[in-house]
This record gives C-alpha cells, structure tokens and sequence, in this order.
C-alpha cells in the first residue's frame, strides 16, 4: 500500500514565535535601528555627497551641540512625551486614538486665551493653575467625545478622532486670526511678551525645567496609574479580552468612556505644556503632527512609559540633527521627516522578527510548548 | 451675491473637489481590500512631487519641450511613486504583519517629508521659493475647450477644467463598475469582507490585498499630481496643504459610505462647503476658518449616523484595519 | 452490479501535535447513498471528513476518487474531484447575496452575469426542492436559509460528492425534514452523501449505512434497516470503561441553586434554553450532559450574570446555613458585579479559557488579582495576597510556569486550567460551575482536577460540572442532568443510571408540542 506523497512545502514558512527572550527582541530592534540609520545614511550621501560619518556628526553637534541646543532638544524630547504619555491608556485599552493632534491643539488654544485675557490680572501661579485645569478640561472633552459614540453605539474611534484634530485645528485658525498680534501678520505673536504673565517661570535656572519636571511627573505617575492601580488594571483587562472584563465584571462602556478622558486630558495638558512652557504662543503647527509622530511612539514602546522616553529621545534627536545638517549643508528642514520615516519603517518591520520566526523549507520545526 | 461669485464657487468646489475626489477613490479600492491606509496623505504628497520633479528636470534640461513627452512623464513618474508608496505600505502590513494605522501614519511623515523636502529643493535650483515652474507641463493640464466653444455660463461651469478633473469622474465610475460588476470586483471585496471565506473559495488573499493597496495609492496620488500640476498650476509650496487635503480624502471615503460614485457628489459638496465663505458677505478671515470645519463635521455626522443606523450595506467593509493570516493548527 | 465506490478511503492516519485524531481509518462511499458518519464529540469524524475537503492533509493513508489515487491538498483540488463539504461554521459573506456568494471565487470564462447565475441556482433549486432567492442578502436569511446557500454553492461547483458536517444542529425539526428530503432527491439523482451527525434517529430516518468511528478509530459500519438505535449506542459509545474516579457519599444536600422557568434567546433570535428547570444542591456535584449546543454554555452564563434571560425566568440561590423556608437571593436581573456584591460566592470556570476565564498576556499573579482586585479602599491594587495565592496555586497544583509572571497565554492548556481552576476554588465558593474543564488535559491533569471538585464537594459546595465524556460524567457526579436541544431531556442518579441511558436521552428530540 502506498502512502501519499506530501504536496510540495512552500519555500518558506512563517511560524508564530511561542516568546521571545527580552534580549534578543532588543538585540533585533537595535539591528533595525542600525540598519535604518545606514539607509538614512545613504539617502543623505546620495542628495549630498557628504560623507555619512561627518553628518553624523553634524547630527549629533544639532541635537547637543550647544546648551541650547541641548535644552531645546529636551524640551521637544518632554513634548513628544507628554503626548505619548497621554495616549498609553488609550491604546493599552486598544482604542485607536488618533486624536491626540487635535487634544493637543484644544489644550494650548484653551491655555493661550486665558493667557491672553488674565494675562495683567491673575497672578502667574494661580493663572497657571487655571490654565492647567482648563487645558486637561478641553483635551478631555475632545477625548470623551468620541468614547462616548464608541461606547454606545460603536462608532469607529479611528475615524472619529482622525476627524476631531480637524475640527480643532479649524477652531484655533480662528482663534489665531481672532488674536492676531500684530493686525495683518497671521500670528498671535509671543503672548504676554513684556510681562511674562502665565510663562513658566524659569526652574533651577532653566527656562524648561518645568516641563521636565512636570512631564516626567506624568511619566511615572502614568506607569504607576497603569500598572498598579486599580483602574489601571482594569484598562489591561478590557485592553485584552473584553469578554474576560465581563467575566469579572468590570463595565466595558465606563471603562471606555474613563480611559479616554484620562487620555485627552493630558494631551490637552501637553497643549498647556506646549503653550505656557515653551512657544508662548498658538499656532496650528503647535502640535506640529506630534500628535501623530506620539501615536507611533506609544505603539513601539508597548505602552510601557519608560521606553517610551528613550524612543521619544531617539525621534527627536534626529529630528534636530536633521535640521542642523539642513541649515549646515543647505538642505531644508524636512529631511528630518524622511529620516524619521525610514527609521520608523524598519523599526516597525522589525517587530515581526519579535512576533514570527520564518523557517527554510527542509529545516524542521523545534517542537515548541 | 453676484452670478460671478457663485460661477467662481462652483468652479472651485470642482476643482477642490478634483483633488480629494482621486485620493478617496485611491482609497475606497485599498479599503475594499481591509486595508486602511492612514497613508494617504502621504502618498498624495509622493505623486504630486514625483509629478512636479519629472516633469522639472526634463523642461530644465530642454528648451523646447515636448509636450507629449511632458504629460506621460509626469504622470507615469506620479503614479509610479505613489503605488510604490502603497507597495511599501503593503509590504509592512500584509508580508510583516505590521500595524495598519502606525504604518499608514508613519507613510505620511514620510511621504511628506519626501515631498517637502525635494519641493524645497527643487524650488532653490529653481532659484529660491515660489521660483519653480514648469510652465509646459502645467500648461497641459489646465488646458480646457472653454475658450475655444465659448458656451458663456455652461462652458464656465462644466468646460472650463483640465482633463483631470474629466478623468476623476471617468475612474470614480469606472471604480465604481469594477467593484460592482466584475467578477474581480467581487472577489476584492469578498476579500475585505471576510478573508477566510475568500480564502476558502479560492481567492488569493494577499495578491488581492498588493494590488488594490498599490493600484489604490497610485490613483490617490493622482490628487496630488493634479494639486501640484492644476490647482496651485506647476509650482510648489511647503504650506502643508496636501495633507490637510489627504485627511479630507480620507474623510471623504466615509462620507461616501465606501462607493466611488458617491465620492463624486461627495467631493464636490465639500468643495463647496470649504468655499462657501466666498458668496457669504461680510465675513471676517476668522469665520472663514470657522467654515473650512465643514467637511470634517459633516463627515462625523455621517459616521455617528452609520454606526446608529446599522444598515449593513453603510458600514466599513467588515475586516478593515484588521490582519488577516490563515489559521495554523 | 456495484460498481467502483466513489471515494475510498484507505487506511487514513492524521496526528496533531500528540493526539492522534484519526488512526488508520479505512471507509467507502458509494453513489446513490446516504452515508452516516456517528461519533461522539471528538471521535475524529470532522477530520476525517477535513481531509477529504483538502483543509486537512493526511500523515500516512491513501485517498482513491473513482478507483484512481489522489492527492487533494486544498480545497480547489477537493472541488476539482466533485468533492464539496458544507461546514458547520459556514462560510458566507454576510452583505453579499446568495448568488453573490454562490459565485465567489469561480473562475469561468466571460464577464460577471449574476443573471445568467441567478437562472442556474433556480434550475439546481428546483430540480432538488431547495426554495431560495439568489438576490437575498446573507444577513437578512435564516440559519437553515444560509446553509441552503452553502449546499447550493457546492452543487452549483459541479460536486457530486457532498458532505454535510452537522448539518441538523443549528435547524429546527420542521428544517431538518426539508433538508432530509433534499438529501434524499440528491441521491436519487446519483450522488454520494455524508451526513455528520450524533443524533441517533436523524441516523435511521435519513441513512442508507451508519459508519461509526469511536476516539478516532473505525469501529464498523452497518446498513441502516439492519440495526437500531440501541445497537448503534453501543457501537458509538463503547463498553462502559472503569476511571476509578473517586466518588463520595454527597454529604448533607441542601439546595444551592434553585433555577425554575430558564428560557435565554440568543442575539439571533433562536432559543437556545427552554424553560430548564433544576435544582444544584450543595454537597453534590450536578452533571450536566448533552451534545455540543445544546445549552450548556448558555445555562451557566446566565447563573453568572453573563446572559439576557427572558422574563419567567427565577434563579434563587441560598446561602450555606439559610433556612429552609426563606427564599433565597434572586440572581436573575443582576449584573456580575451586582451578584458578587449581594455576597453570592460563585466560582466559573467558562469553557473559553483564555477569551473569558483569565487575561492571556498577565501572569498568574494578575490573573489571580481579576476576582480580588477591588479588595480595599484605595486607589491601587493589593499585589502582595495575589501573589501569594498565585504561589499557593503554583505549588498545590503543579504549575509549569517560568514564573508567577510569566504570561498564561504562552504555558500549555493543562496549566492553563490549572491557573484558572486555582484561583476560582481560591474564592471559597458556595457554587462552583465548570464547563468542560478537563477538554485537551491529559490524565494526570484530569485526575486532579476530578479531585478539586470532590473536594469542593466535601466541603460543602454545590458542584456544577458540564462534561462531554460519559464515563467521567457517570463516575464523578453524584445527579446528571441530561440537556437535549436546550430542554432537560432527564435528571438521572449517576450511581444507577447506565451510559446508554444517558446517551439516549442526549439524543432524544421532543418534537414542539410533545409534553416535556
């Protein structure tokens, strides 16, 4: 009696990975790092013949070239941050927020109106504290919004909140003319420039050393809020299996609903960050797509709030150093995009060479379990 | 209110609409497949600098250009570049497995970053901003029979475009017949519907999901091409418009409910709801900012409205967003 | 006079990782025939037939279509031999038509004609008795509408060889006997049917031959109008096998759990309990029996809060030492959260382990925080008990983890049961439900857990374990309840009763109108 013969096994084979040691998957995203940054490295050749290792160098002499330079990079780096901070909640629940430009936007258009109109008449403590309430106030509303459509009637969160950052990026257009300074130059201008009212005052002798503060404030009162506390432990849970959350039974409606105000009140707050502690002013480009670059940040690091420092540090750095070889070498600033994308493709490649093993035909499969 | 004003705004809703009308139409083909590409604006950047530089370098290069040779290279170079965006999208989320939406939102900084920073440079070989131009090609695009029928009011109202703004109408129904009434048409869309019942009958899933997400994003970023090439007439400007426009494109596919056809009417209206500030008098520039928010708010309206109403031919196709691997036992 | 069979199966062997599915089984399918396949859950006829619909490829064995050997490594190829199989799960998609989806994936010549198709699904319609409007959508049609769509499909490919994998569990009585007659115009027209199927009088009143196969073996097969259900038991279930399970004495039953009137309709509409009415008595462990479907998921989620149940409905449970007379504490109506705080101490363990039981990428120790999380008044968790409960389930019970942090997604389905079991006995319940809480363990595994549950028993607790192998049912509880099509077909003593009994009542429909 013949056996039938196996039809032919395809070349190549993909296999879920039952787990991967934390080495290793770091060891694969350091390699794709590298890899990105000799890619990056041949497209800057390629557009300007300079030798990679002196734009590097360039890079680098950008980011922390200077005191200044350094501090800006940290400022930005905090900022970045902060956003993504914001989003962790939200996106350990598994609900795509996409709206974090437009939190952002709501919060600093709310922090420079009260700049604006308290300016001369509150003291700039008690006007900080009012604008911080005010701008976690309007990024929650902007972040309930469409939890609440969502939770009721499971309206699509991603397209929803794609389509809020519009919205709020229209409303501050029409606070930039409302507030035009001065008439005709399409700005608000430094708000507050004389008096400084509502700035952040200078910390240990640093302009930014409150944002610092108050963003790595956030940066573990988040780690701490998702992995120890109760509520934390409930976003996990709905995060992971909403039947499960049923099973123990934790509402999966309020859950949403919560988690998302968490989430827009402190990209609302990164708007009071971005205006008060370091623009002084509003423009649509205060969030300046931070809000999207943030999305991809809190993705990569798993939610986990301290990776994401590092990541966040990562993208900016480049960010900086792309400019300054732009200004150097007469390039433009947009580079900096580039480099930035092909980083982030390779590093989100990567991530499958985490998840999958891929096997040659004719090798045989280590029995796994 | 002048008859002028409201020619003027009609014409600009077509135009305006022209642009985000390609980028949804690009858009609703990939979503048919499951995949939501966040990318696309993006991609509209890629095509309308791929569009914009072919066509640079070869009117720098030769004084008397043809004009043949201009419209092919450009709009080969602007199809090309935006469906070799779509395939490195595809690449990341089919072959990699990679999230739908960070892909899709990285593609855009990037693409962006592509676009602006070529444009930028380009406009300094140029001889600084706004000094770029390529008069020969852009002259083809906007070329319109209008001044040769001279119908008066009808002539302005429907002759008076370039080809493109034709072509988007011809692709939104012929996208529209595809889907439809081909057999094609129904296995792509059994295919973002639900993958593993395609996948039993036959239907290669993943080649289907490559090519409507690389045809897909070659069609979006003919919105780009005719941006750069039409509307702002062959220069180029590092203002961010192109992705606002990306985002309305995006909008626009769910207004549209997922049907081409509906994206025709669909762009317009928003067109015209962006330019409605221009027969509404007395308004200050602040208010008009006030009603560019138009589009977006209709466009949640209609979200909140499908997700209440529930009928089943509004919603997304049922696997969008969601990756699809054969089960394994 | 017979010719060649249609499909021969010879010798068909497929593994899974250890278990052996089906083992070296040899079977014939001849045209003009109805064919039975009967099994228990989990004999391997649905593998078997698998193979044969090319989702499957065997280990060793050979396939013959016609005489002539085959290789059918997918579904394209088993379509190519006239080979179309009808899944339980069927695959349809829900906002095209029938035609629609009838036609997907076809490679014929010429452009789309839904009409042209149209005309041909109304020609197999009519010329087998099927009634369906190729222009309906899916999600507008009834269970028994989409699975004619799924028949129509496979006929419209050209199959002459049909398999029908369950195809009477999701249709009402009246549905089956139209399919029944379909069936039997289909082989009056030559073609070779295989029915998939354990219930017992759907086997004589369609079947030509009953094939039988038992925990993956071929037992033997019989003409129909030779044998009797009884015989046919017998054959399905095999000799009553000793587990030397051990049983204790029940000790002081009280009534636990008073369930009268249950009637639950799912989100389809269908009625998946009807008017169940029993009784779980603390002390005693209650068996629940029935084919897969037939309400057992539905009966314990709606104890726990976790299903809508229609009104008439009263489920009453009495806490240890609440006096006879006084009503108890009324679940129905109540929320999880709400039943837990009324000071009802309920243990579930669901049949979907991971997507309902436990959070597959925690730990044990975050796993063991999902019952007690909201132990105190602050805003955080308390990690210190978890942990050290987790480490109690850990040692008792033999945990194979790296450790207690260790996702449970990733350890194997034994340890998996044995994280989600620990920590519901942790709650010190007053009832404990399961639902087949020994599925893919292996013997050792099962033992232990046979063990925690009389042990729970022993102390008191009333016992809830819904099981699909008879002999453990007989061998472990004290009663079984028997559910057949969402009614209690019986509530026997397990002491007394014989598998054969059990297994007819599993088995025995009452047509609507019948008393119960």
């Amino acid at each position: 009696m013949s056996t039938v013969n196996h039809t032919q096994e395809p070349l190549l084979r993909i296999a879920k990975r039952d787990g991967i040691s934390r080495p290793s998957a770091y060891a694969i995203r350091i390699v794709a790092v590298v890899l990105s940054l000799v890619v990056s490295g041949i497209f800057i050749f390629a557009v300007t013949k300079l030798n990679p290792v002196e734009v590097y160098k360039a890079i680098f002499d950008g980011a922390f070239g200077t005191s200044r330079r350094s501090w800006v990079t940290i400022r930005d780096t905090m900022m970045l941050l902060c956003i993504g901070v914001g989003l962790a909640p939200a996106f350990k629940m598994k609900f795509w927020n996409i709206g974090a430009e437009g939190q952002v936007l709501i919060g600093g258009v709310i922090t420079a109106g009260f700049m604006r109109a308290f300016g001369g008449s509150v003291s700039t403590p008690v006007l900080l504290v009012i604008m911080a309430v005010a701008s976690l106030l309007a990024g929650c509303v902007w972040g309930v919004i469409p939890a609440a459509f969502k939770a009721k009637w499971g309206t699509n969160e991603t397209l929803f909140t794609l389509m809020m950052n519009y919205v709020a990026i229209q409303i501050t257009s029409y606070c930039v003319a409302l507030w035009e300074n001065p008439i005709g130059s399409n700005t608000v201008g430094v708000i507050n420039q004389q008096t400084k009212a509502g700035w952040f005052p200078a910390v240990f002798g640093q302009a930014y050393g409150l944002n610092v503060i108050l963003v790595l404030a956030l940066t573990v009162g988040m780690f701490i809020y998702l992995k120890y506390s109760k509520q934390g432990y409930e976003i996990s849970v709905v995060g992971d299996s909403q039947n499960t959350a049923r099973y123990a039974g934790i509402s999966v409606k309020k859950v949403t609903v919560r988690t998302m105000a968490i989430s827009g009140a402190i990209c609302g707050l990164a708007g009071f960050i971005a205006v008060a502690g370091a623009s002084h002013t509003i423009s649509t480009s205060t969030a300046g797509g931070r809000g999207f670059t943030a999305i991809i940040v809190a993705w990569l690091a798993q939610f986990n709030t301290f990776v994401m420092i590092l990541i966040s540090l990562l993208l900016v750095f480049l960010q900086k150093g792309a400019i300054q070889i732009a200004s150097q070498f007469n390039l433009n600033d947009y580079a900096s995009n580039i480099i930035t994308g092909i980083i982030l493709f390779f590093i989100l490649g990567s991530e499958f060479f985490i998840n999958y093993r891929v096997i040659l035909r004719g090798k045989k499969e280590g029995e796994v379990k | 209110m002048t008859s002028a004003q409201v020619i003027q705004l009609l014409q600009s809703a077509v135009c305006f609409g022209t642009v985000i009308m390609f980028g949804a139409i690009g858009e609703i083909l990939t979503e048919k497949s499951g995949n939501l590409n966040l990318g696309v604006p993006g991609i509209m950047y890629l095509g309308g600098i791929a569009g914009l530089a072919a066509s640079f370098f070869y009117e720098f290069n030769n004084p008397a250009p043809n004009k043949v040779v201009c419209l092919l290279l450009s709009f080969i170079a602007a199809f090309l570049a935006s469906a070799l965006g779509g395939l490195l999208y595809s690449f990341l989320t089919i072959t990699l497995r990679a999230n739908q939406n960070v892909t899709g939102l990285t593609l855009t900084i990037f693409g962006g970053g592509v676009a602006n920073f070529f444009g930028g440079s380009l406009n300094t070989m140029a001889g600084g901003v706004g000094q770029i131009s390529v008069a020969a090609t852009s002259s083809i695009y906007r070329a319109n029979i209008n001044n040769v029928t001279d119908l008066g009011v009808v002539g302005k109202l429907f002759l008076s475009y370039g080809f493109m703004v034709y072509l988007a109408i011809v692709v939104a129904i012929v996208m529209a017949w595809f889907l439809n009434r081909t057999r094609t048409g129904l296995n792509l869309r059994a295919v973002g519907e639900n993958p593993a019942t395609a996948d039993a009958a036959g239907i290669n899933v993943t080649r289907y999901k490559y090519l409507a997400t690389c045809i897909g994003a070659g069609i979006s970023g003919m919105g780009g091409l005719y941006y750069t090439m039409d509307y702002i007439k062959g220069t180029w400007a590092n203002d961010g418009t192109i992705e606002s426009l990306g985002w309305l494109a995006v909008a626009l596919v769910i207004f549209a409910t997922w049907r081409s056809v509906n994206a025709i009417w669909g762009s317009y209206l928003f067109g015209l709801l962006f330019w409605v500030y221009l027969i509404i008098p007395g308004l200050g520039r602040k208010d008009i900012e006030l009603f560019k928010m138009l589009p977006y708010l209709v466009t949640i309206m209609v979200l909140i409205a499908i997700s209440l109403r529930k009928k089943r031919e509004n919603q997304p196709p049922a696997s969008l967003g969601l990756p699809y691997f054969r089960e394994e036992r | 006079m017979e010719t060649v069979a249609a499909v021969q199966l010879r010798n068909i062997t497929k593994r899974f990782g250890k278990v052996v599915a089906n083992n070296s089984v040899s079977l014939d399918i001849n045209r003009g025939e109805i064919l039975s396949l009967l099994g228990e859950n989990g004999s391997g006829k649905t593998t078997l037939m698998n193979m044969l619909a090319g989702i499957y490829f065997p280990d060793e064995g050979e396939i013959l279509v016609n005489g002539q050997p085959v290789t059918i490594a997918s579904p394209k190829d088993a379509f190519n031999y006239g080979i179309g199989m009808i899944h339980q799960h069927f695959k349809l998609v829900d906002v095209f038509t029938a035609a629609e989806n009838i036609v997907l994936g076809l490679e014929e010549e010429g452009k789309l004609n839904l009409k042209a198709a149209a005309a041909k699904i109304d020609g197999i319609c009519e010329k087998y008795g099927f009634q369906i409007d190729p222009n309906k959508k899916i999600y507008d049609m009834s269970v028994s509408e989409k699975q004619t769509v799924e028949i129509v499909k496979v006929l419209y490919r050209g199959a002459d060889i049909l398999i029908l994998d369950e195809p009477t569990a999701v249709l009402t009585p009246q549905e089956t006997d139209r399919l029944f007659d379909v069936m039997r115009n289909m082989k009056a027209d030559g073609k070779a049917m295989i029915i998939i199927t354990h219930k017992l009088h759907e086997v004589m009143d369609v079947s030509d031959r009953v094939a039988v196969l038992r925990k993956g073996k071929y037992i033997g097969d019989v003409a129909t109008k030779d044998t009797s259900p009884q015989a046919l038991t017998d054959m399905m279930v095999g000799h009553a096998v000793t587990l030397n399970i051990n049983r204790p004495e029940p000790k002081d039953p009280t009534p636990r759990l008073e369930v009268s009137g249950l009637t639950v309709y799912d989100a389809m509409g269908v009625k998946r309990l009807d008017n169940v009415t029993f009784t779980a008595m603390g002390g005693e462990i209650l068996g629940i029996a029935g084919i897969a479907g037939s309400g057992q998921k539905e009966l314990l989620e709606s104890v726990a809060g976790l299903q809508p149940i229609s009104s008439g409905t009263s489920i009453r449970y009495r806490p240890i030492g609440h006096p006879e007379d006084k009503d108890g504490i009324e679940l129905v109506g109540k929320t999880p959260l709400q039943i837990k705080q009324s000071g009802v101490s309920l243990a579930f363990v669901p049949e979907d382990r991971l997507g309902m039981g436990l959070v597959g990428t925690m730990g044990m120790t975050g796993n063991m925080l999902l019952r007690s999380y909201r132990k105190g008044h602050g805003l955080f968790t308390d990690r210190k008990a978890p942990k050290k409960l987790a480490e109690e389930v850990l040692t008792e019970l033999d945990v194979v983890t790296p450790s207690v942090n260790f996702p449970v997604r990733r350890l194997s389905g034994g340890n998996v049961q044995k994280v989600l079991v620990g920590r519901e006995i942790a709650q010190e319940p007053s009832v404990l439900m399961t639902a087949y809480a020994v599925r893919g363990l292996d013997i050792n595994t099962s033992y232990t857990i046979y063990n925690l549950l009389t042990e729970q028993k022993l102390k008191g607790v009333a016992v809830v374990y819904v099981g699909e192998d008879l002999d453990v049912l007989l061998e472990l509880c004290d009663r079984i309840l028997v559910l057949c099509g969402g009614q209690v077909s019986g509530i026997v003593d397990a002491r007394t009763t014989t598998k054969e009994e059990v297994g007819l009542l599993m088995t025995r429909f009452k047509k609507e109108g019948e008393p119960a």
